[in-house]
C-alpha cells in the first residue's frame, strides 16, 4: 500500500469520524432546538431544567429511551419490525457523507506514523467524506430508500393505523420524489454537472442559484418538507387521525430511531438546499480569504449558519401551518408541483438556449442575472396570479353558495 | 341572535396559500419575541400579594389555620358550630372546660383529605378562630399527616381567606 493511499484512507477515516459525530450530536441537539423553538412560538420557555438552558435534555431523553421497556406486538413480523428503524436511520445518516461541508483544505504532509508506516497527502482535501462524482443523484437515490423503513415499520406492526401511516408515507414520498427530481434539472441545465463541488463552483462564478432558479428552489423546499414527513406534510404520523402512524407500536430506542432519522433527514435536506441553491459553503465574494485553514473554517461556519437557518425554517413552518388533508397533499404533489417543475425545466432550457444563441451572452454572472429577471416575472405569475385558488389551492374547488336545506323536509323511508 | 356569536369575515376571493403562509410565519415569529408566560414554579411562586405577577386571589380557600388571641391562647371556645355545619364532616371536636368555666378544645382535628374547602367553618365561627388559608402547597409523605391537629392548625402562619370580612360578619 503506497504512502499516498494510506494518507487518503487516514484522512477519510478522520473525516468520517468527525462528520458522523457532529451529525449525531447535532441531531440530538436538534430535538432540543425543536422543543425550544416550539416553546418560544407558544410564549413558553421550553426545557430548561436539565443542564444549562436544558442543553443536557437530549442526553436525559436518550438515557430514558435506553432504559425503557421494549414492547413487541404479539402479531408483528419480528424480523422486519426490528429492522425497520434501522432501515429508516441508515439512509438518513448516509447522506451526510456526500455534502461538502466547507471549502477544500490544502493539505501537505509526509510523515512516518507508528503501525502505519510512511503516510503522505498532497493536494486539496475535499471537505465531504466522499466527494462522489454522481453528486445529488446519489442523494436522490438514497433518500428514497428511507421510505422502506417507514413503510415496513407500518406494515410489520400489524396494526391498521400503522399500516395506514406506512401506506400514506410511501404514496407521499413517491409522489414528491418526482417533483423533487424535476426541480433539480434546471440546476443540472445551468451547471452541466451533478457533482456538489461543481455546483458550488458554478454558484461562486455566477449567482447563488436561489436567484436565477427561484421556482426550483421553492419546489425543492416543498418537496423536501414532504420527503422528511414534516408538517404541513406529516400525514404518515398524523397523530390526530392515526394515533401515531407508522411508529404507533414502537417503544424505547426503536421508537427513538424514527425521530432521530427524521431530524437527520431534515439536516440533510437543509444541507442539500444550501448546497444546491444557496451557494453551499460559499462566502459571498469579497469576504472569502485565500485557500487555507482559515478559509475552510470560515466557510464551514458559513455552511453551518445557512443549514441552521433552514433547520429553523423547518421548525418555524411546523409550528405555523396546519396539516394538509390527504387528497390536498396528493393534488398538490401531482397537479401542482410536478407540472410546475416540468414547465419550469422547459422555460429554463429555452431561456438558457436563447441567452446563449440569440443574445450570445457568455459571462455566467450576466446570464444568471438575466435568468433572475425572468424569475421575477415567473414568480409574480405563480404567487400572485396562479396561486389564488387557481392552482396552488390543492383540491379546493370554488362552489356556488348553496342554500341551507329547508327544515321541514319530509322524511322518506 | 341571543348569544353574541363572533362571525369571522370569510375572504371573498381565494387567497394565495403561499402568501397566507408567510403571513402566518410572521405571526409566529412575533410570538417568539414576546415575553414568556411560563411560571418557573419552584423558584417563582404564587403569593397572596396582589401586586405580584402570580397572585393568588385573597378569596382562595386552602388548608385551615387556627388563630390565637393576644395572650397566645387559641381563640376557639369549643362551641361546636363548625363540626355541626361542616358538610364533609371532617372536623373532630372534643370540648373541655377549665376551673374558671372557660371552654376550650381538648381535641380539634381537621381531616384535610375529607374537607371540601367550602369555608363554612370560617363563616360560622363566632370567635373568628378557624380560618381557611390562602395557601396551596400541602404535599406530605403519608396520608395520616393530612389530619391536622390543634397544634398544627395553630402553628400555620399563612394568610387567611378574606372571603368573609371580620368587620362585617353578616356580609351586609
Amino acid at each position: 500500500m503506497s504512502a499516498e493511499y494510506k494518507g487518503f484512507l487516514l484522512l477519510s477515516v478522520l473525516k468520517m469520524i468527525v462528520v458522523f459525530t457532529v451529525v449525531l450530536i447535532g441531531v440530538a441537539l436538534l430535538t432540543l432546538m425543536e422543543r425550544k423553538v416550539s416553546a418560544w412560538m407558544q410564549n413558553r420557555r421550553g426545557p430548561n431544567r436539565v443542564g444549562w438552558a436544558g442543553l443536557l435534555q437530549p442526553a436525559a431523553d436518550g438515557l430514558k429511551n435506553i432504559i425503557k421497556e421494549e414492547t413487541f406486538p404479539a402479531s408483528a413480523n419480528p424480523v422486519i419490525f426490528t429492522l425497520a428503524p434501522v432501515m429508516a436511520f441508515i439512509p438518513a445518516l448516509l447522506l451526510s457523507a456526500v455534502i461538502p461541508w466547507a471549502a477544500p483544505l490544502p493539505v501537505h504532509f509526509d510523515v512516518r506514523l507508528p503501525l502505519l508506516g510512511p503516510v503522505s497527502y498532497h493536494g486539496m482535501l475535499s471537505m465531504a467524506v466522499a466527494d462522489l462524482p454522481v453528486g445529488f443523484l446519489f442523494v436522490l437515490a438514497v433518500s428514497s430508500l428511507g421510505v422502506y423503513g417507514i413503510a415496513l415499520a407500518g406494515w410489520s406492526s400489524n396494526n391498521k393505523y400503522s399500516l395506514l401511516g406506512g401506506l400514506r408515507s410511501s404514496a407521499q414520498m413517491v409522489s414528491y420524489e418526482v417533483a423533487m427530481g424535476m426541480s433539480l434539472i434546471p440546476v443540472l441545465l445551468i451547471t452541466g454537472n451533478v457533482g456538489f463541488a461543481e455546483i458550488v463552483t458554478a454558484q461562486q462564478n455566477g449567482l447563488w442559484f436561489v436567484l436565477p432558479l427561484f421556482l426550483s428552489c421553492f419546489i425543492f423546499l416543498v418537496a423536501g418538507f414532504a420527503e422528511t414527513n414534516r408538517l404541513p406534510f406529516d400525514l404518515p404520523e398524523a397523530e390526530s387521525e392515526l394515533v401515531a402512524g407508522y411508529h404507533t407500536e414502537y417503544s424505547a430506542m426503536k421508537f427513538s430511531m424514527f425521530p432521530i432519522s427524521e431530524y437527520a433527514n431534515m439536516a440533510t435536506v437543509s444541507a442539500m438546499v444550501v448546497t444546491l441553491f444557496f451557494g453551499g459553503w460559499d462566502l459571498p465574494g469579497p469576504w472569502s480569504p485565500a485557500p487555507g485553514a482559515l478559509r475552510t473554517l470560515l466557510t464551514g461556519g458559513m455552511m453551518f449558519a445557512k443549514v441552521m437557518f433552514f433547520l429553523f425554517l423547518f421548525m418555524w413552518i411546523r409550528w405555523t401551518l396546519p396539516r394538509f388533508r390527504y387528497d390536498q397533499l396528493m393534488a398538490l404533489g401531482w397537479k401542482v408541483m410536478l407540472p410546475l417543475a416540468i414547465l419550469y425545466v422547459m422555460l429554463i432550457a429555452v431561456a438558457l438556449w436563447g441567452l446563449e444563441h440569440w443574445a450570445g451572452i457568455g459571462n455566467p454572472k450576466v446570464r444568471m442575472g438575466a435568468l433572475f429577471g425572468l424569475n421575477l416575472i415567473v414568480g409574480y405569475g405563480v404567487f400572485f396570479v396562479l396561486d389564488r385558488g387557481l392552482i396552488l389551492a390543492g383540491s379546493y374547488r370554488a362552489r356556488p353558495p348553496t342554500a341551507p336545506a329547508p327544515l321541514s323536509t319530509p322524511r322518506t323511508g | 341572535m341571543a348569544i353574541g356569536v363572533k362571525v369571522l369575515p370569510r375572504p371573498e376571493r381565494q387567497v394565495s396559500y403561499v402568501r397566507a403562509a408567510l403571513k402566518g410565519m410572521v405571526l409566529t415569529f412575533k410570538h417568539m419575541l414576546q415575553p414568556k408566560v411560563t411560571m418557573q414554579y419552584p423558584e417563582e411562586k404564587s403569593t397572596a400579594d396582589e401586586r405580584g405577577q402570580y397572585a393568588i386571589s385573597p378569596r382562595w380557600r386552602g388548608t385551615h389555620r387556627m388563630l390565637a388571641d393576644e395572650q397566645g391562647r387559641t381563640k376557639c371556645v369549643a362551641c361546636g358550630l363548625c363540626p355541626q355545619i361542616c358538610p364533609a364532616n371532617c372536623i373532630k371536636l372534643v370540648p373541655g372546660e377549665d376551673e374558671e368555666g372557660n371552654r376550650y378544645p381538648l381535641i380539634y382535628e381537621i381531616d384535610e383529605f375529607r374537607c371540601v374547602f367550602c369555608g363554612y367553618c370560617q363563616e360560622v365561627c363566632p370567635e373568628e378562630a378557624i380560618h381557611v388559608g390562602v395557601h396551596y402547597e400541602n404535599a406530605e409523605y403519608s396520608r395520616d399527616r393530612f389530619v391536622y391537629d390543634l397544634e398544627r392548625l395553630s402553628s400555620q402562619v399563612h394568610p387567611v381567606s378574606s372571603l368573609w370580612d371580620p368587620a362585617d360578619p353578616r356580609g351586609e
